[in-house]
C-alpha cells in the first residue's frame, strides 16, 4: 500500500467510524457502536504510529501533497492537502493514542447513558477532526479543523443538553471561541492578501518579501505587517487554548462527560493554538513583537489561571484550571522561540493531563457523579489503582525529576531564563512562581480526594470501589508515558533535530541551542533536577499542601477567612466571567434590542415606512375630495389649469 | 440535444403543469399532487440536463433561443444562461421540487397553492434567463402576483398588511428601473442586455441609471434600510412561501446587480460603490443585532437572511476599491465568487431553517422561541438536521456557509483591513444567534406538554431536510463544480466593468 494512501485512511477511518456510529447507531447497537469506532482509532493509531516510524527512524522525507481540489479561483488555489513531517507525525500519534484510551474509557464511563452511540459517534468525528487539523498542508484546511473540533467540543459540553448549565457553558464555549476565530479569519485574510496563497510552503517562500512592509490600520501609524498577521493569527490561538482572557470558556466545559474533558478540554483540542503556532514559526520568527505578546499572555495566564486552581472545590475545576496553567507554560515556550519545548511539553502534559483527568472521572462514577473534594476523602484504600496513577501523574504535573513533566517543563523554564526576549523577565517569574502554585493545588486535589478522613456520606461510601477493567487499563496505559516519555524523548526532541523538518527559528532567537551546550542527557539532567531552585519550589508547594490538607486543615479555613479579599478575587476568578457576562453579553442584546424596536421597528419602519403609507393615506384623502364626480367640479379646474399654463406662457416668457 | 428549447421548456413546463392542475383540481383532486410533483422532478431533471450540456469553459451565454416579440420596440422573447445564470436555475428547480414535497399536507385549495408554486417556478427561471431587459422586466413584475396570492391567500393573520408591504415595496422598486431601461432604449434602440452592456453613456446618466437599478436591486436583496418588508412578508407567508422567498426570489436583487448594475453602470458603479459597501457593512453588523433581538424564529431567520445577504453585495462591489487599493484585480475576483456562492448557500440553508420551522409550527403553531424548549429530547432527528442548518448558517466551514463569507472576507482585505474586520463580526453575531435558538428551541428540559407530544420528521420532512443536508455539506466540501462552473463570466464581467463606458 502506497504510503499516501495509508495516511489518507488515518482520518477517513474514524469519520467513517462517526458516520456509522451516528446515523446507525440504533440498528448497530451498543457494542456495535463502541467496537465501529474504536477499530477505527486503533486502525488510525496503528497506521500513525507506522507514519511515525517512518519519518523519525526510517527518514522518510517530508510529505506535502494535494489530497483534491477545494476551489480554484481569481489565482487562489484552495487545496485539501496533507504535510507529513515531524511536528504531524507525532501529534498524529499522541492525539490518536488519548483518544484510543479514552474511547476504551468511555465503555465503562458512559456505561448507563442513552446517548451512548451518539457520544462515541462524536468522538470519533472528533478524532478525524483534529487529524486534519494537524495534518493540513495550508490554512484553509486548519481553519477547516479548527472549527470542526469547535463543533464537536460544542457538542459534547452540551451532551446532557437537558442540563442549563451544560447548554449556557457549550454555548459560552463556541461564541468565545467564535471571538478567537474572529482574529484567525483576519490572520487567514492578511496570508492570502500579502503572500497570495493559503499553502504553508507557498507563504513561508513569501515571508522575504513581506518583510518589511508596513500596513496602515490607523491614519498616521504603520504596522509591520508580519506582527499583524501574529498578532491576529494568535488571538485564534488564545481562543482555542484557552489564553487570558479568552480563557473563560475552559473551566465550564467541565460540565461535559469527563472521557470529553480528558480527550478536547485537556490533551488535544485546546493545544491545537500551540500547535497552531509551532507549525507556523517561520512567520512568528519574524516579529519580535509578536512573540512578547505571545510570552506575556502565556506568563499570565500560566501563573494566575493556575492561581484559581488552588480555590476550586470540584475535583474537574481543579484539572481545568491546572489545564489552563499548564496551556500557559506551552504559550511562554512558544513566546521565547522555544517551539520545539512547546511541543514537547504539549506532548508530556497530553499524557499526564489525560491521565488525571480520566482518574478524576474513575472517582466521580464511584460516587455516583459527585464531583465535590469536600465530600470526598480517603479513597486511596478503597480505590489503590485509581489513587496509584493519579498519584504518577501529579508528579508528572509538578514536575518531580525523572517524570515526564519534569523534563518539559523544567525546558520551558530553562529556556525562558535564556531567553533575552523583551518580558523574560516577568515570564521567569511567573513560571517558577506557578511552579508552587502547581504542586499546592495538585496535592490539595490528591490529598482531599484519595487521603486523609473520609468526608463521604455513608450510602456513598458503602458503594464506592474501585473502576471496572476498560476504565482502570486506560490508566494505567497513559500512567507509563506519564512517567518515561520525557526521560526517552528529550534527547532526540530537543536536541537531536527530530522536530527540524517543522520547526524554524531564527539564529539570533535559539534559545534550545543555547541550552544544549548545558544538557548531558536525561539521567544527568534527572539527577541535576533535585538541586535547581524549580524543586524546592515545587517541594515548598508540596509542603504547604502536606501540612495544611493532611495534618491541619483548620488553617485552610482560617487562610481563607483571614485572606479573604484574596480568596475573594481567586472565587470570582479576578471577574472575567462577570465581565464577560454583563459587560459583553449584556451589552451586546442591550444594543440588540435597542436596535430592534427603537430603530427597525420604530424609525424605519414606523415612521419611514409606514410614515410614508400615512402621508399618502392623508394626500389621497384630499385628492378623493377633489373626485367629486361632478361634471361641473371637473370643468372648473379645467378652466383653472388652463387659465394657469395661459399666464404662466405670459409671465414666465 | 441543444436543438431542444431547453429553457423555454424550463419556463413554460411549471406553468403548463399548473394550469392542468387548475383546471382538474376540482374533479380529480387526488391526482393533483402527484401530478405537481412529477412536473416539478421533470423540471428538475431538466435543469440537470441543461448543467451537463453546459460548458463552463466560455462566458458565453448558452442554449440561446431568440425570437421577435414585439416587433414595434425590438423586444424580443431572447432566453440563454451564462456562468452567472445557470447556478441560479438549478437552485431554483430543485427548490421547485423542495416545496411541492414540503406543501404535501396543505388541506385548503392545494391545486391552487401548487399552481401557483408551479407558476412562480417557471417565472422566476425567466428572470435568471431572460436575455432581454424587458422581457427580464415582465417576469421580474409578474413573479409578483404569485408571491402576493400565496402570502394573501394562505399567509398568517396579518397577511394583508404584510402582502401590500411586500407588493409596494418591490414594485416601487422596480418602477424606476423600468424608467432607466427605456431611457436606455431611446439612446440605444435595443432592449437586449448585452446591447446596454456596450451602450456608453455619460457619468451623470450612468449614476442615475445605477441608483434606479439600485433602488429596484436593493429592495428585493434586501438592503437596510428597504428590508422591512422581508420581516413581515416571512412571518405571514406559509412555509412554502418563506422558503421560495428566501431561497430565490432575495438572490434576483444579488443577480439583477450583476446583470445589470455592474455591466450596464460601470463608472457610476465606481463611483457610489461606498455606498454599496457601507450599506452591505450596516446590514451585516446592524442586522446581525437585530437579528439577535428576535424572539419569532421566522423574524430571526429572515433578519439572518438581511445580514447575510450583506455578504453578497459587499462581495460584488469590492473590484473598484481592490483596484484602487492595490493598482491590481487580484481578489475583486474571489468577491464575486464568493457573492455568487452565497447566494446559492443561502438558498440552502434559509430554504433548510424554514422547512424546519414550518415542522415546528405545523405541529404546534407557534412562531415564539418561547413556545419550545428541549425539542430534541422529543424530536432527535430534527434536532440533528436543525443543528446541522444553524450551524451552517453561523458559517461553519465543511458546510456552504462558510464557502461564500470566507471568500467575501478575503476580498474584502485587498480593499481595506476594516471592511474585512468588520465583515468578519459575523463570526460572532452569526453564531451568536443561531445557536442561541439553538439554545433556546431545542436544548434544556421539555419545555411543555405540546413539546412532550411532538412526533419526530416524517418521511416528506426527512426528504426535504436530508436533500437540503447534501447540498449544504456538498458545497461545503467541494465547492469546486459551483465554483468552476461561474469562472469564466466572472472574469469576463470583471474585465468588462473596469473599462470606463465614457467616451
Amino acid at each position: 500500500m502506497a504510503i499516501q494512501t495509508l495516511i489518507l485512511l488515518i482520518p477517513i477511518l474514524p469519520l467513517f467510524g462517526s458516520v456509522l456510529a451516528g446515523l446507525l447507531g440504533r440498528q448497530i447497537g451498543r457494542s456495535g457502536a463502541h467496537w465501529v469506532t474504536i477499530l477505527a482509532v486503533l486502525g488510525a493509531f496503528a497506521l500513525s504510529c507506522v507514519v511515525a516510524y517512518e519519518v523519525f527512524l526510517n527518514d522518510l522525507p517530508v510529505l506535502n501533497y494535494t489530497v483534491y481540489q477545494w476551489a480554484v479561483v481569481d489565482g487562489f488555489n484552495f487545496e485539501v492537502g496533507f504535510l507529513i513531517d515531524s511536528l504531524t507525525a507525532l501529534m498524529m500519534v499522541v492525539v490518536t493514542f488519548v483518544s484510543l484510551m479514552v474511547h476504551i474509557y468511555t465503555i465503562g464511563y458512559m456505561h448507563d447513558d442513552p446517548g451512548y452511540q451518539r457520544f462515541f459517534a462524536y468522538i470519533n468525528l472528533f478524532t478525524f477532526a483534529m487529524l486534519m487539523l494537524v495534518m493540513a498542508n495550508n490554512f484553509l484546511q486548519l481553519f477547516f479543523g479548527w472549527e470542526a473540533v469547535g463543533l464537536v467540543s460544542y457538542l459534547l459540553i452540551g451532551f446532557w443538553f437537558k442540563k442549563e448549565s451544560a447548554v449556557r457553558a457549550n454555548l459560552k464555549a463556541f461564541l468565545v471561541n467564535r471571538g478567537g476565530d474572529f482574529g484567525l479569519v483576519l490572520g487567514v485574510a492578511a496570508v492570502a492578501f500579502y503572500m497570495g496563497s493559503l499553502d504553508y510552503a507557498e507563504v513561508f517562500s513569501k515571508i522575504p518579501e513581506v518583510n518589511g512592509q508596513t500596513i496602515s490600520l490607523v491614519a498616521g501609524h504603520e504596522w509591520s505587517v508580519m506582527t499583524v498577521i501574529c498578532i491576529c493569527l494568535f488571538i485564534g490561538a488564545m481562543g482555542k487554548s484557552a489564553q487570558a482572557p479568552l480563557h473563560v470558556w475552559l473551566p465550564d466545559s467541565m460540565e461535559g462527560p469527563t472521557p470529553i474533558s480528558a480527550l478536547i478540554h485537556a490533551a488535544t483540542m485546546v493545544t491545537a493554538g500551540i500547535f497552531m503556532v509551532a507549525r507556523l514559526s517561520p512567520l512568528f520568527e519574524q516579529s519580535a513583537t509578536a512573540l512578547t505578546f505571545i510570552l506575556i499572555i502565556g506568563s499570565v495566564s500560566a501563573l494566575f489561571l493556575g492561581l484559581i486552581g488552588v480555590v476550586q472545590n470540584d475535583i474537574k475545576r481543579v484539572v481545568a484550571y491546572s489545564t489552563l496553567s499548564q496551556l500557559g507554560y506551552m504559550t511562554v515556550a512558544l513566546g521565547v522561540s522555544a517551539y520545539s519545548v512547546a511541543i514537547f511539553h504539549l506532548m508530556t502534559h497530553a499524557f499526564f493531563k489525560a491521565l488525571l483527568f480520566l482518574g478524576a472521572g474513575s472517582v466521580i462514577i464511584a460516587l455516583h457523579h459527585k464531583q465535590d473534594m469536600r465530600e470526598m476523602g480517603g479513597l486511596a484504600r478503597l480505590m489503590p489503582i485509581t489513587a496509584a496513577t493519579a498519584w504518577l501523574g501529579s508528579l508528572a504535573l509538578i514536575g518531580f525529576p525523572f517524570f515526564s513533566g519534569f523534563y518539559s517543563k523544567d525546558m520551558i523554564i530553562e529556556a525562558v531564563k535564556a531567553s533575552d526576549r523583551v518580558g523574560s523577565g516577568f515570564a521567569t517569574f511567573a513560571v517558577m512562581a506557578g511552579v508552587v502554585v502547581t504542586a499546592l493545588y495538585t496535592f490539595r486535589m490528591l490529598y482531599l480526594t484519595f487521603h486523609g478522613p473520609s468526608r463521604m456520606d455513608a450510602d456513598t461510601q458503602a458503594h464506592a470501589h474501585e473502576s471496572l477493567w476498560v476504565v482502570t487499563i486506560p490508566l494505567v496505559l497513559l500512567a507509563i508515558p506519564s512517567v518515561g516519555i520525557g526521560y526517552l524523548t528529550i534527547e532526540p526532541l530537543l536536541f537531536g533535530g527530530a522536530l527540524a523538518d517543522a520547526i524554524t527559528v531564527a539564529p539570533g532567537n535559539d534559545v534550545v541551542a543555547k541550552l544544549s551546550q548545558k544538557f548531558h542527557g536525561a539521567f544527568a539532567f534527572g539527577l541535576h533536577g533535585f538541586v535547581t531552585p524549580v524543586f524546592w519550589l515545587a517541594m515548598l508547594g508540596v509542603a504547604i499542601a502536606t501540612y495544611v490538607y493532611l495534618f491541619n486543615i483548620k488553617v485552610a479555613e482560617q487562610a481563607k477567612t483571614r485572606l479573604h479579599w484574596l480568596w475573594n478575587v481567586l472565587d470570582r476568578k479576578y471577574g472575567f466571567d462577570e465581565f464577560y457576562q454583563k459587560g459583553i453579553a449584556g451589552g451586546s442584546l442591550s444594543l440588540a434590542y435597542l436596535l430592534s424596536t427603537w430603530f427597525d421597528a420604530r424609525l424605519i419602519d414606523g415612521a419611514l415606512v409606514n410614515g410614508a403609507a400615512r402621508w399618502v393615506g392623508r394626500l389621497s384623502a384630499i385628492s378623493r375630495r377633489l373626485q367629486t364626480g361632478f361634471v361641473f367640479h371637473y370643468a372648473f379646474t379645467m378652466i383653472i389649469g388652463l387659465v394657469a399654463l395661459l399666464a404662466s406662457f405670459v409671465w414666465l416668457r | 440535444m441543444t436543438e431542444w428549447p431547453l429553457l423555454s421548456l424550463l419556463i413554460w413546463l411549471p406553468i403548463i403543469t399548473a394550469v392542468v392542475i387548475v383546471a382538474i383540481g376540482n374533479t380529480y383532486a387526488s391526482l393533483v399532487r402527484p401530478l405537481a410533483l412529477l412536473g416539478a422532478l421533470v423540471v428538475f431533471a431538466l435543469s440537470i440536463v441543461l448543467y451537463l450540456g453546459f460548458d463552463s469553459g466560455t462566458a458565453a451565454y448558452q442554449f440561446q433561443e431568440r425570437t421577435i416579440w414585439v416587433e414595434a420596440f425590438k423586444i424580443y422573447y431572447h432566453l440563454g444562461v451564462d456562468g452567472l445564470a445557470l447556478p441560479l436555475v438549478l437552485l431554483t428547480t430543485l427548490v421547485g421540487v423542495l416545496i411541492i414535497v414540503g406543501g404535501w399536507g396543505i388541506e385548503d385549495r392545494p391545486h391552487l397553492y401548487l399552481a401557483a408554486f408551479l407558476v412562480l417556478e417557471g417565472l422566476m427561471v425567466g428572470v435568471f434567463t431572460a436575455m432581454d431587459a424587458l422581457l427580464f422586466y415582465v417576469f421580474f413584475e409578474a413573479m409578483l402576483v404569485p408571491m402576493f396570492l400565496i402570502i394573501g391567500i394562505w399567509g398568517g393573520p396579518n397577511r394583508i398588511y404584510a402582502t401590500i408591504k411586500f407588493f409596494l415595496f418591490t414594485f416601487l422598486g422596480s418602477v424606476f428601473m423600468l424608467i432607466a431601461l427605456i431611457w436606455m432604449y431611446l439612446q440605444s434602440g435595443s432592449f437586449q442586455i448585452t446591447d446596454l452592456h456596450d451602450l456608453p453613456i455619460a457619468l451623470n446618466a450612468q449614476i442615475l441609471i445605477f441608483l434606479a437599478f439600485l433602488i429596484a436591486f436593493a429592495v428585493k436583496i434586501p438592503m437596510w434600510p428597504v428590508h422591512t418588508w422581508l420581516p413581515d412578508a416571512h412571518v405571514e407567508a406559509p412555509t412554502g412561501g418563506s422558503v421560495v422567498l428566501a431561497a430565490v426570489m432575495l438572490k434576483i436583487g444579488g443577480y439583477g446587480m450583476v446583470r445589470f448594475s455592474l455591466p450596464i453602470t460601470p463608472d457610476a458603479s465606481a463611483a457610489l460603490d461606498w455606498l454599496v459597501i457601507g450599506l452591505s457593512l450596516v446590514a451585516i453588523t446592524y442586522i446581525g443585532f437585530v437579528a439577535l433581538a428576535q424572539s419569532d424564529m421566522k423574524k430571526l431567520i429572515a433578519y439572518s437572511s438581511i445580514s447575510h445577504m450583506g455578504f453578497v453585495t459587499l462581495g460584488l462591489f469590492l473590484a473598484f476599491a481592490i483596484s484602487r487599493h492595490t493598482g491590481e484585480l487580484t481578489g475583486a475576483g474571489l468577491g464575486v465568487s464568493g457573492a455568487m456562492v452565497q447566494m446559492i448557500s443561502h438558498g440552502f440553508i434559509s430554504a433548510a431553517m424554514f422547512s424546519a420551522v414550518g415542522v415546528l409550527y405545523d405541529r404546534v403553531h407557534s412562531r415564539e422561541i418561547s413556545s419550545y424548549g428541549g425539542v430534541a429530547n422529543i424530536m432527535p432527528w430534527f434536532a440533528v438536521f436543525a443543528v446541522l442548518f444553524f450551524m451552517a448558517n453561523s458559517g461553519l466551514p465543511g458546510t456552504s456557509g462558510f464557502v461564500g463569507e470566507f471568500m467575501v472576507i478575503i476580498a474584502a482585505f485587498h480593499a481595506n483591513f476594516w471592511f474585512a474586520f468588520v465583515a468578519a463580526t459575523t463570526l460572532l453575531l452569526g453564531a451568536g444567534y443561531s445557536l442561541w435558538l439553538v439554545k433556546r428551541v431545542f436544548y434544556g428540559e421539555v419545555g411543555s406538554h405540546t413539546v412532550a407530544s411532538l412526533k419526530d420528521l416524517n418521511r416528506r420532512e426527512w426528504v426535504v431536510l436530508a436533500t437540503l443536508a447534501v447540498f449544504v455539506i456538498g458545497v461545503g466540501v467541494w465547492p469546486f463544480p459551483l465554483i468552476d462552473m461561474m469562472d469564466a463570466s466572472i472574469t469576463q464581467l470583471l474585465d468588462h466593468i473596469m473599462e470606463s463606458k465614457l467616451r
